[in-house]
């Protein structure tokens, strides 16, 4: 997710075969799904599919395993729709829907893998254990396959129950937390790989546990898993664009905030021999805060420009968005005191940490706590 | 000592990081305020809330409307003016700094740097200037060559623009704030300060509205709400102002043909849409529209957006059942619309009908809730998520209305009733609501549907049964049948008496009179049993009150009759405590429908948008375009120095470092000499 790269050759002369069979695949998919589904969009979301197109391609170049991770959650959502036949009642019928690709058992799987995945961190960190961790990494990376691919055939099934009803599964509180466990755990692995350490694994997989809970939690006493149809105000292509930025910048503070426990712990002299050097979780830290620092300001500027649309006014101090901003100007103020006075250590950890809990806040805690027009998913 | 000037001491603090970061805090809290208080509530809700001691400090702190109070603004002012300060306090240094290549630069100084190395060159000077430039062309270089005594130095710099961020960041920061403070409330204050613009508390028509609480079209920045029913025009927005409203005159005329309201079938709203015409009030030009949620409208730099809807006065027919036991008129057809106030006459006179709300359906979850599931939790949760884990029976019961019954003391009370039986227990109802305080829920009386389908039977039979002069006859009835004829007659009048006591207690208050008569008057070890005996004799009573209005009925009752009469007992007594002379039923309905619509003028938008992008230009040009000056000092005798220096300190600088130094190392054909540098944590 860089812009620049390492190796300085121009980028379009370092792609391999590999790296243009994924575009080509990745064209086609879009292309199919534009002929497919054409019908079902507007001219706005036809643009944000092709939109999708470069954004995918530039990501499978910069880190080359996103490219097999997008090909395989493809095909357990292909093989999903392929067995679904276009009738719901099959997700009761078909063994393979029912216990492992149908949207919701997919998800149960997500959460079960991301579990496991935590455990096998631990154990790696505590135990020393290199198999451990490589275990966890694999176990992740099918979290994350599971969680798109119960996501994606969510979006088919919403269309399945009457194409009025279809939406892109990103409405409402139960389906941003699957997209924000999945989102954090890509994040994760995107820095395993290029900082080419485990040992952060077993933090940032604590907090995406912690999420999963919650998801349980919703699922299993709230029955919030079920696809409910969207409200006037949220049938927008916004949406499509909004909710994934807002969650790339969620996701980053907290993958940020549990580093921060990391490198606390460590300053401490806990696990500090076995975790990373303090220089790599702290350019981690800076490096998941910036990202998310710039993905949350797009992601509020579109819901501004969204919220003109439809509540008639760009901003409008809905306690939302006033939290929004609270987010926004805690993580400036950390930028600037890193990056202008140039200051490091336990102080802009705890930061860290603490913001996460703002964030935390935004995210959920105004949901319940505090009313206003983002109230699309209570407890 | 150098003096210095209390404006630039003030300049410096304005323009200050500490300044800077203490203003963004400020803010921070500053905003929590208005997110656990809420905002722009009706005045008297905070009376409620706080107290009179309290509301009005709160009311001058500005808590009600904390985003547009002075001290809000003030401190939004004092961020510009920080922002301002620092960009301007920037600006030159900054500029220079990405002018320069710093090609003067002495070797003492580079050898300072943390990122530097020494290697001999095996090649001619100007062999390897040639290869340095090319190298650092090839790298994204813009580079500068100055030479010196016995040497060269090639000064090379890249990702200048991470500075042009900054000034595109700060600057959009600035530019938002302005198109917000434009379109905030700051110019209607200005206008209510200096225009002598007074709010007026919009009780009263809108031709009745004074001059001084409307806005002419000059106004250039408002948000207002546009209400119209259809079949009727508006050319006037609504403008909440504090505890008041204020008129703006719009340049045209918003008729509404017709406004779309879909559902789901869960009874979720799924389309709202108002079929508009627009008449230029000028030209007299109009034309069609329609409008809905995420679709707005600009016309004449306004622009409308679908906000709410409501009734527009729908025209209701009611049927008002008498509920005193001998009422002149038992039953009364009137005419009202939602929204009236009507007096009522008749049986009601002295009360007031407010007609509130009519729903034309209510979409209600009739499931029974209390079946057990199938299957284990995780089973149930397993599958499409279509699937309904819940047990779920969507089914619409029909219209409703809420009213209220203002009495002549002022007192109210509300009910809410259903146009349709509802079943229930596996009986139909009328349902029949009510409560004393808006806060509390409804509480439901259900009067049991007859043979026909009306509440009519029960009405006949609640006037026989409550009415005192014929609680004789129904007791004398009552206890012939209940004791047989062989019974004596002290007995016989005991048990009359018995019953003639039930039905007046009953009459009097229900089944809770009854209980405090039982609990006063009966030891406790004999309480359940005489409950019962009362209750056989109010059942007893009750079908021999039906018997007298149907003489053709049989001995007994049947199953369904028997229902009837149970559920009537209970609605009966609920009913003692209705608290209204009449229950209105709704007998028919003709919907109108009005549109809510939200008219603004934002001048400040383009701002904002123009603010926005640069803010996303800059944040990502000052976060990833990474800013490295790279120094080659060529020196004749063989050797050459190389440094590198960045705006930030990160790994990738020492990644960078080491990259070129190895790249120049071996293009310049010799090895690297020890590098005081630590070795890269990724090489």
């Amino acid at each position: 997710m860089d812009m620049t790269h390492t190796e300085h050759a121009p980028l379009l002369r370092r792609l391999r075969a590999g790296d243009w069979i994924y575009t080509l695949a990745l064209a086609g998919g879009a292309l199919y799904a534009l002929g497919q589904y054409r019908q079902f969009m507007d001219t706005y979301e036809q643009a944000i599919l092709l939109l999708t197109l470069p954004a995918f391609a530039l990501m499978g170049w910069q880190w080359k395993p996103f490219r097999i991770y997008l090909a395989a959650c493809a095909g357990v959502a292909l093989a999903s729709i392929q067995l679904y036949q276009g009738d719901l009642a099959r997700a009761e019928q078909v063994f393979f829907l029912k216990y492992l690709i149908s949207s919701q058992t997919a998800i149960m799987w997500m959460s079960a893998l991301f579990f496991i995945a935590t455990g096998a961190y631990l154990l790696g960190l505590l135990a020393r254990s290199d198999f451990a961790e490589r275990t966890g990494s694999v176990l992740t990376w099918c979290a994350c396959t599971m969680g798109i691919a119960g996501l994606l055939v969510r979006w088919y099934e919403s269309y399945l129950i009457g194409t009025d009803v279809g939406h892109i599964p990103v409405s409402n509180l139960y389906e941003v937390f699957v997209l924000f466990s999945i989102i954090t755990g890509l994040l994760y692995l995107y820095y395993e790989e290029r900082y080419a350490t485990r040992r952060m694994g077993a933090f940032v997989l604590l907090v995406i546990s912690a999420a999963v809970s919650f998801l349980l939690w919703y699922t299993f006493s709230r029955d919030a898993q079920e696809i409910q149809p969207l409200i006037p105000a949220l049938q927008s292509y916004w949406m499509k664009v909004h909710v994934p930025a807002n969650f790339i910048g969620y996701g980053a503070f907290a993958l940020a905030a549990m580093i921060g426990v990391a490198d606390l712990l460590a300053r401490k002299g806990i696990l500090a021999g076995r975790l990373p050097a303090p220089e790599v979780l702290d350019d981690v830290m800076y490096k998941a805060i910036a990202i998310g620092f710039a993905f949350f300001t797009i992601a509020t500027i579109l819901g501004a420009l969204w919220a003109a649309e439809a509540w008639g006014t760009y901003w409008q101090w809905d306690p939302k968005e006033t939290w929004a901003f609270i987010v926004w100007l805690n993580y400036a103020a950390w930028l600037h005191i890193r990056l202008t006075k140039g200051l490091r250590g336990a102080m802009l950890a705890w930061w860290a940490v603490i913001g996460l809990l703002v964030t935390a806040f935004a995210f959920v805690g105004v949901n319940m706590f505090l009313s206003g027009l983002h109230s699309y998913g209570s407890l | 000592m150098r003096h210095r000037s209390t404006a630039r001491t003030l300049y410096e603090l304005l323009s200050s990081m500490r300044f800077a970061i203490s203003l963004l805090s400020i803010l921070a809290i500053a905003s929590v305020i208005g997110t656990v208080l809420k905002q722009n509530e009706p005045y008297n809700n905070y009376l409620n809330q706080f107290g009179p001691f309290w509301f009005p400090v709160f009311e001058k702190l500005g808590l009600y409307a904390v985003y547009n109070s002075v001290w809000f603004l003030v401190i939004l002012g004092f961020l510009v003016i920080s922002t301002t300060a620092c960009i301007l306090r920037q600006a030159k240094p900054m500029v220079r700094d990405m002018q320069s290549y710093r090609e003067h630069a002495r070797e003492a100084s580079l050898a300072q740097f943390q990122h530097h190395a020494r290697f001999p060159i095996g090649q001619t000077s100007a062999a390897s200037q040639t290869r340095i430039l090319d190298y650092l062309q090839r790298q994204g270089f813009r580079s500068r060559v100055n030479p010196r005594e016995g040497a060269v130095l090639i000064a090379a710099r890249q990702g200048s623009w991470t500075r042009i961020g900054y000034f595109l960041a700060h600057g959009a920061i600035v530019l938002i704030c302005i198109g917000g403070l434009l379109d905030g409330n700051l110019p209607l204050k200005l206008q209510m300060l200096l225009g002598d613009k007074r709010i007026t508390n919009g009780n009263q028509l809108i031709s009745d509205i004074p001059e001084s609480s409307r806005l002419g079209l000059d106004n250039w920045s408002f948000r207002g709400n546009v209400f119209i029913p259809e079949g009727k025009s508006a050319r006037q927005a609504v403008l909440n102002v504090q505890d008041g409203v204020l008129l703006q005159d719009l340049p045209f005329a918003v008729s509404l043909r017709k406004f779309h309201l879909e559902h789901y079938s869960t009874g979720m709203p799924k389309r709202f849409a108002s079929d508009i015409v627009v008449t230029d009030l000028r030209s007299g030009q109009s034309f069609e529209k329609t409008i809905e949620v995420n679709k707005p409208f600009e016309v004449a730099g306004i622009t409308l957006y679908q906000a709410s809807f409501e009734d527009g006065g729908s025209h209701l027919t009611l049927r008002s059942h008498a509920l005193a036991p001998q009422p002149q008129e038992a039953t009364r057809h009137l005419k009202v619309d939602v929204g009236d106030s009507l007096a009522l006459q008749g049986e009601a006179q002295g009360y007031t009908l407010e007609l509130g709300s009519f729903r034309p359906f209510n979409i209600e979850n009739m499931a029974d809730e209390t079946a057990p599931a199938e299957g284990s939790a995780l089973e149930r949760h397993l599958g499409s998520g279509a699937r309904s884990s819940a047990r779920k029976d969507m089914q619409n019961v029909g219209p409703s209305i809420q009213y209220k019954l203002r009495d002549n003391a002022g007192q109210a009370r509300e009910y809410m009733n259903y146009m349709q039986p509802i079943e229930q227990d596996g009986a139909r109802y009328f349902l029949a609501g009510m409560r004393t305080d808006p806060a509390l829920p409804f509480r439901y009386m259900r009067i049991p549907v007859d043979a026909n389908n009306t509440p009519d039977s029960w009405f006949a039979l609640r006037r026989t049964l409550l009415d005192p002069a014929r609680h004789t006859e129904l007791a004398r009835r009552f206890s012939l049948v209940a004791l047989g004829p062989d019974t004596s007659d002290t007995m016989r009048a005991r048990m009359q008496e018995t019953a003639l006591k039930t039905l007046d207690l009953f009459a009097r208050g229900g089944f809770e009179a009854l209980g405090k008569f039982i609990e006063s008057t009966i030891p406790a070890a004999e309480r359940d049993k005489a409950a019962d005996i009362f209750l056989k004799i109010l059942e007893g009573s009750a079908w021999e009150a039906w018997r007298l209005q149907h003489p053709d009925a049989p001995k007994t009752p049947d199953a369904t009759l028997d229902r009837f009469l149970r559920d009537s007992l209970n609605s009966m007594s609920d009913s003692l405590h209705y608290g209204a002379p009449v229950y209105l039923q709704l007998d028919g309905f003709e919907e109108v429908r009005a549109t809510v619509l939200q008219a603004t003028r934002s001048p400040g938008k383009p701002l904002v948008y123009l603010g926005s992008l640069l803010l996303v230009l800059g944040v990502f040009a000052m976060l990833y375009v990474r800013e490295r000056r790279l120094f080659v000092l060529v020196k004749d005798q063989g050797e050459a120095l190389l440094a590198l220096s960045s705006n930030r300190k990160s790994m990738d600088v020492d990644q960078d470092f080491a990259r070129h130094r190895d790249a120049l190392a071996q293009l310049l054909d010799a090895r690297p000499a020890a590098s005081p540098n630590p070795a890269p944590p990724q090489a």
